[in-house]
């Protein structure tokens, strides 16, 4: 019998292992980019789960400006890491440090 | 039963698919590896009978979200060799924070699990239910506004990445319509009064 704790647990290591992902990978800003898609994808599972065990569709709505959010904050970050790659051939996160004062 | 073992089977390759997108040193595997976990967490959405969600997760992200990935990793040919060169020195926090993060969750998750388990699962909607239906419903009526809103975000997004990354390369022959538009005639054509000359 699958509970809702089943669902929240594989949420919860959904997001745990995005958290390890930007700690492990701290040189490319498409991989950051990636598991923060990972961390968004874990919330809305979250959302789902809890807007089936509660009956209430407004976790469903919610997912879904989720979703439209993220789209718009990918697309939005992927243009500027194109034009940071023009400026500086590289997308390294160490390289990005002329605003340290 | 059933509900279980889809379940599980695809709990278990979303986790891997999590675990190859931060493991695999290059990135288009990483970005593969994601739409796998996208892909199999539609399934589990439909297990879910949010199938609408299932849907666009599909459409969007995998169709459109993950192809604009994809196009970036191959356009900017990054170098995939370098190494995790701050692994060894960022590892102490990161382990921490991670175990920190499992600690929270996991004492959330499962020792008040107890105090969870009223939530029962409802019986399953019939089979002429409409989640698509009930999702418009609910979008149209009650969420207008915001829904009016995330397309407002949408049309920001695409304004704002198109004008991010167009350049104007020197020496390319462009319509400017602005100055087409704003010509009068009097500063093309000259009219000359003359009079009528007489064939001989």
């Amino acid at each position: 019998m699958i509970t809702v704790s089943h669902y929240l647990t594989l949420s919860s290591l959904l997001f745990i292992l995005s958290v390890a992902g930007i700690f492990l990978n701290r040189r490319n800003v498409i991989l950051l980019l990636m598991c923060i898609e990972l961390m968004l994808l874990a919330v809305n599972f979250n959302f789902i789960t809890l807007a089936r065990y509660l009956g209430d569709s407004a976790g469903q709505v919610f997912v879904f400006f989720i979703l439209t959010v993220a789209a718009a904050e990918s697309a939005i970050g992927l243009a500027i890491l194109v034009v940071l790659f023009r400026s500086r051939r590289s997308v390294d996160v160490e390289d990005l440090d002329s605003m340290k004062g | 039963m059933t509900e279980a073992i889809i379940f599980y089977v695809f709990g278990s390759v979303l986790v891997l698919a999590a675990i190859g997108v931060i493991t695999s040193r290059n990135p288009v595997h990483s970005a593969m590896s994601l739409v796998l976990a996208f892909v199999t967490s539609a399934f589990l959405w439909m297990l879910l009978e949010a199938e609408f969600l299932a849907i666009v997760l599909v459409l969007v992200y995998v169709g459109a979200v993950m192809v604009l990935f994809l196009f970036v990793v191959m356009m900017l040919d990054v170098k995939t060799e370098q190494g995790r060169g701050g692994f060894t020195r960022y590892a102490p926090l990161g382990i921490g924070l991670v175990m920190l993060i499992v600690a929270m969750l996991g004492y959330v998750v499962w020792a008040r699990t107890q105090e969870m388990n009223f939530l029962q699962a409802p019986p399953p909607a019939s089979a002429d239910f409409s989640n698509t239906e009930m999702l418009g419903s609910q979008l149209y009526t009650v969420y207008m506004y915001p829904f009016e809103l995330a397309a407002v975000i949408l049309l920001v997004a695409i304004v704002a990445a198109i004008t991010l990354t167009m350049r104007r390369r020197p020496g390319l022959k462009v319509q400017n319509v602005a100055r087409q538009v704003a010509v009068r005639a009097r500063d093309r054509v000259r009219i000359v009064n003359m009079k009528s000359e007489k064939d001989k």
